[in-house]
């Protein structure tokens, strides 16, 4: 439903001196464009230690492995981070990634919790969540200049996962790593024109959360993840 | 709270709070904390003025073409699922959403921290229906318990208080045992909060930037609170003023970046949210209802007039945190929710002259706000025409211009060699520049960039004219 809107926007566009403009799309002509040429000549192995320098400034852990080592090193950085519960998502990635053997035996081997993202199971997916110690989705596009992952929800990659357990796990294929946000927004867009169905939320993480609210002090942790670490992986 | 936050005569505001001598130390380094981040990132980024240039002319372009993006985006929401209210007025929007609430039986609301909200007094008319209204964001969430003290900055609201008073509040109200250690604290504030979230029925939030070609809604965060509030409740309500639209994802990108940066000195904050309707078939989070309410509330009127440009602010404060009147009369004085340079703009045409025609004279005319203004909205030219048409229109000054000139000294003095100083700075200052801003500029420019530099002289001109505001300057 649409309330108001007729006689609203006739205002608008009457105290703007014209009559009201609802068909003919406004020209953008830009003059200045600086988006085209921030970052966007660095090679792969230069993003990636743009993105290695934003990760200290916005404390969150960075680790470079290999397609092979990303299981051990997953589970290592989940023991760093005090193990279990652990929510992940429901992500044909974590199979393609070789993962499959750590969330379906050797962690249920070790007692460690792991609650994968099941619609079918409605809102206990989120009372899992937040109990979780540890939420582990992959990143759907990795900005360099400010560290941030992307992530696309649907129905089997839930929003709590990043947002409500105690830490935060993202896993970053080398290939989803872009310049800066500016690549997000032309691909989102690019998307929408060709008359896709965008997520009904697209959420651009930077590490943990945090607030500097009392006294100007940064505290790191407030209503998000008190930590967060990136493992960036060679794609297979 | 609505947009005026208190009775008091700005003269006794400023008399009150210049003795709050914590509250002036806060304030002055804050802005000094943040105005230095800025710069830095601002550096960092490299070609700052050209993505202010760019900034401005998206806002410009969506402003002169408002009806249209406007249009588009409730068209798109509403293929998504969403419901759209167009509100002329704060009791239009506030009742639309009182509705709204009653009619999903609502009690618990969470709000992430919105200042349109604040504008249109929403959180006093749910709790007169009875619901339990709950701020996230950490500052608000302190004011709120602390018997609703107003914010006194627009990115930092509980910037006048120390963390004792914080710790004082916490064991009064939450019944907190522990230290005024800023961590401790928070840590507090995240446990109680996390239950309300899972128990909330309905979440509002503002809006950083709507988005026309998807109908979405952008929300901006470090703290996740917006996230949460958008996730949890089962129904969502967003309050956005109008004019806090662009067209595409490409426009939404340009000004978050100019957004974080300006505000908080981050490339981009911790938690950037775009949301496009209610949730989809077969998610688990997310709203099943979606409800933009988008609010006019007198911004129309200002469109097509000579402060057209004041409706391009993007709300990240960097004009105060650069303000030497800010920084000593600290924001409560200003007797608005919006306050320093930005809200002395905005205020008198959002509240009228009745209300507000000193604040335009709460100002050095330095112009240290339009420089620091990443969508370069002229701050202080704004200013200086408000004082003509308080005096040339309504007839009316709160002091008289003669005395303001003097009284503020760099009145008539620095006009010429400001308007020398902007129109040669670009091609001539490359030299003197540090960290974006000119520092030593070079003959004539001299004394306009020891003005500027400097706020120290400003804050004994604006004592002195305070004084002789006092004096019997008031109400000519």
């Amino acid at each position: 439903m649409i309330h108001h809107r007729d006689s609203f926007l006739t205002n608008v566009a009457r105290q703007l001196g014209r009559s009201r403009n609802t068909n003919v799309k406004p020209e953008r002509n830009w003059q200045f464009r600086p988006q085209d040429k921030t970052l966007t000549d660095k090679t792969p192995n230069e993003l990636l230690a743009v993105l290695r320098d934003q990760c200290q400034l916005i404390h969150t852990e960075l680790i470079e492995t290999t397609g092979e080592k990303l299981a051990g090193v997953l589970e290592s950085t989940v023991n760093l981070y005090g193990g279990g519960p652990i929510s992940i998502w429901q992500d044909a990635r974590f199979e393609e990634f070789g993962l499959g053997g750590l969330i379906n035996s050797t962690w249920p081997e070790q007692k460690v919790e792991v609650n994968e993202w099941n619609a079918a199971r409605g809102r206990k997916n989120i009372a899992d969540a937040e109990r979780a110690n540890i939420g582990i989705t992959f990143s759907d596009m990795t900005l360099a200049e400010s560290g941030t992952v992307v992530l696309f929800s649907s129905s089997g990659k839930g929003r709590s996962v990043s947002l409500l357990p105690r830490s935060y796990i993202a896993i970053i294929p080398k290939s989803t790593i872009v310049p800066r946000m500016t690549q997000a927004a032309q691909e989102i867009s690019r998307r929408v024109q060709a008359g896709e169905t965008i997520p009904s939320c697209i959420n651009f993480v930077t590490g943990p959360s945090n607030s500097a609210d009392i006294e100007m002090n940064l505290v790191v942790g407030v209503h998000g993840p008190v930590k967060a670490a990136y493992i960036v992986v060679e794609d297979r | 709270m609505a947009m005026k936050i208190g009775e008091g005569k700005f003269k006794e505001n400023v008399n009150k709070n210049m003795e709050d001598t914590f509250m002036r130390g806060a304030v002055a380094s804050a802005q000094e904390r943040l105005r230095t981040r800025r710069l830095d990132a601002a550096e960092e980024l490299g070609n700052w003025e050209e993505w202010r240039s760019h900034g401005e002319e998206i806002r410009q372009h969506v402003l002169n073409n408002l009806d249209y993006y406007l249009h588009e985006l409730a068209e798109n929401l509403q293929k998504r699922g969403g419901h759209v209210f167009f509100a002329a007025t704060a009791d239009e929007a506030t009742g639309y959403i009182r509705e709204v609430v009653n009619a999903k039986g609502g009690k618990k609301v969470l709000k992430a921290k919105s200042m349109v909200t604040e504008e249109i007094g929403l959180n006093q008319v749910l709790e007169e229906e009875g619901c339990t209204v709950i701020e996230t964001d950490l500052g608000e969430y302190i004011l709120q318990l602390d018997e609703h003290d107003p914010p006194s900055h627009i990115v930092a609201p509980a910037l006048h208080k120390n963390k004792e008073q914080i710790r004082d509040v916490f064991s009064e109200k939450l019944e907190y045992k522990m230290t005024s250690k800023p961590e401790e604290l928070a840590l507090h504030a995240r446990e109680t909060l996390r239950q309300e979230f899972l128990t909330a029925d309905i979440g509002i939030t503002g809006c950083n930037f709507a988005i026309a070609e998807s109908g979405s809604v952008g929300l901006v965060t470090n703290e996740g609170n917006a996230g949460l509030v958008s996730d949890l409740p089962k129904t969502q309500v967003v309050v956005m003023g109008m004019e806090r639209i662009v067209p595409t994802f490409e426009e939404f990108e340009v000004l978050v970046g100019l957004l974080t940066r300006s505000a908080v000195g981050q490339k981009l904050t911790s938690y950037i949210t775009a949301l496009s309707g209610p949730r989809e078939e077969g998610d688990v989070d997310g709203p099943e209802e979606f409800h933009l309410v988008i609010v006019d509330n007198g911004r129309s009127s200002i469109l097509g007039t000579e402060f057209q440009s004041v409706l391009q602010c993007i709300r990240c404060a960097a004009c105060i945190n650069v303000c030497p009147v800010y920084r000593h009369i600290g924001g409560h004085s200003y007797n608005s929710i919006y306050p320093g340079p930005i809200g002395a703009v905005l205020t008198p045409l959002l509240g009228g002259y009745d209300d507000f025609k000193d604040l335009p004279y709460a100002s050095t005319l330095c112009a240290a706000c339009t420089d620091a203004c990443p969508v370069k909205i002229p701050l202080h030219e704004l200013l200086h025409k408000h004082r003509q048409v308080i005096v040339e229109r309504e007839g009316r000054a709160p002091i008289s211009e003669k005395l303001a000139m003097k009284a503020f000294g760099l009145g008539a003095a620095s006009n010429p060699m400001y308007a020398a100083g902007s129109k040669m700075a670009a091609a001539m200052m490359k030299p003197f520049t540090k960290n974006d801003r000119i520092s030593n500029g070079p003959g004539p420019l001299k004394a306009w960039t020891e003005i500027r530099e400097f706020p120290a002289p400003n804050k004994e001109r604006f004592r002195d004219w305070f004084k002789e505001y006092e004096k019997g300057g008031g109400n000519q």
